[in-house]
């Protein structure tokens, strides 16, 4: 029970409500879904940020001791 | 739109009407096309990624769809084709349309960037950009090859899908562009021919308005010629194969027939019997563009079987 009646601009754009509201938790579906995937991938999560990051740089294994960092 | 229009609103705007504005029937093309741009690269994608992907691709063409629409709306008033679509028709203001489509063309681009990578979204920003501003809106009412031009628009869904997987373009992403930028004239032109009231009275510097129905007859086969090459040299690289090129050569050999006569009957035939070969020539193209990029789904389908390529 509400404790008002429904405005009638309510009844009027229900379907517009309806099919946002629908359309909103798809997207969020959908991101969710690329976020686990690209995470359980491993794609890369971090990116150049000033400092030296030997796991970044394929070239150089990451546990190697004979890299080529200056 | 040159100035301040309003069209008599008529009614509440429903879901529906703005779903209407990013041209449904359109984007289920491109949806396909891009569909098997992605899955015939030699690269696979995980399956969220390609739905994603498809997904975005196919909202940032609605998007064009609707800055088209909000463009256009004062000849689509005009066209008995169009005058039912939503801002003429009055169900939503030529300013919403507007702004939809700039607010899903920059969810399109970025969420693709985000999903596959930056040079499948700015292959999309472009292709967005190039149906809206350089086909709408310069080339549209400026001359009569605006088809031939603005058709390069819908010729990217499939290299946009290649770019998903792969990254970049290729010889075999560049023929699906060109099998659908070469397909678009006689596609539209045949189109052109039977909905010739529609044209004129928008003012629409269509072929068949400036250089007359029998030029337009001579151009959709000469087009159709040039399409044929560019159908079997697709056939023969890495995304075709046996099956492939017997379709292609198929499905040319149809449209070629039909190409050739439309060009050899006089108007006055023509209005005789209503147009009937040209109309049957529009509905077979759209055959024609499902059934070769369907060719190219099944050949990759029997690779995967160790049958299909040129392997």
């Amino acid at each position: 029970m509400s404790f008002r009646p429904d405005h009638e601009l309510h009844q009027r754009r229900f379907s517009r409500n309806l099919g946002l509201g629908l359309t909103l938790v798809a997207f969020v579906v959908l991101v969710f879904a690329l976020t686990v995937v690209k995470v359980t991938r491993g794609d890369p999560m971090q990116a150049f940020d000033h400092t030296v990051r030997p796991e970044l740089d394929r070239a150089v294994p990451a546990t190697g001791t004979g890299g080529t960092q200056p | 739109m040159s100035d301040v229009q309003a069209y008599q609103q008529s009614g509440e705007a429903q879901f529906g009407d703005y779903v209407a504005l990013l041209k449904p029937r359109v984007m289920s093309l491109v949806v396909f096309t891009a569909l098997v741009g992605l899955l015939v690269a030699p690269v696979g994608v995980h399956p969220v990624v390609g739905f994603a992907a498809i997904l975005f691709i196919a909202l940032g063409a609605g998007a064009s769809g609707a800055l088209n629409m909000w463009w256009d709306a004062d000849i689509d008033a005009v066209m008995n084709r169009t005058k039912t679509r939503p801002v003429p028709a009055g169900k939503v203001q030529a300013g919403e349309a507007l702004g939809l489509g700039m607010a899903l063309s920059g969810i399109a681009v970025v969420m693709l960037a985000l999903s596959a990578n930056l040079f499948a979204a700015g292959l999309l920003a472009f292709t967005i950009f190039f149906y809206a501003v350089v086909y709408s809106m310069w080339l549209k009412r400026l001359t009569p090859q605006n088809i031939v031009i603005g058709g390069a628009a819908g010729a990217f869904p499939p290299m946009i899908g290649w770019a998903v997987a792969t990254g970049g373009v290729s010889v075999e992403s560049a023929l699906m562009f060109g099998l659908i930028f070469m397909w678009t004239p006689p596609h539209f032109w045949a189109l052109a021919l039977f909905m010739k009231e529609d044209y004129h009275k928008a003012g629409v510097p269509m072929l068949t308005v400036t250089h007359g129905r029998a030029e337009t007859r001579r151009q959709i086969l000469i087009y159709t010629v040039l399409l044929a090459p560019v159908s079997i040299w697709a056939a023969l690289t890495t995304i075709g194969g046996p099956f492939t090129l017997a379709v292609a050569i198929a499905l040319n050999a149809i449209f070629l027939k039909g190409a050739y006569d439309i060009w050899k009957r006089p108007e006055a035939q023509a209005e005789g019997d209503k147009y009937a070969v040209e109309k049957k020539f529009f509905k077979f193209s759209l055959a024609y563009l499902f059934l070769h990029f369907a060719a190219f789904l099944v050949e990759a389908l029997l690779k995967t079987y160790g049958l299909g390529g040129w392997a």
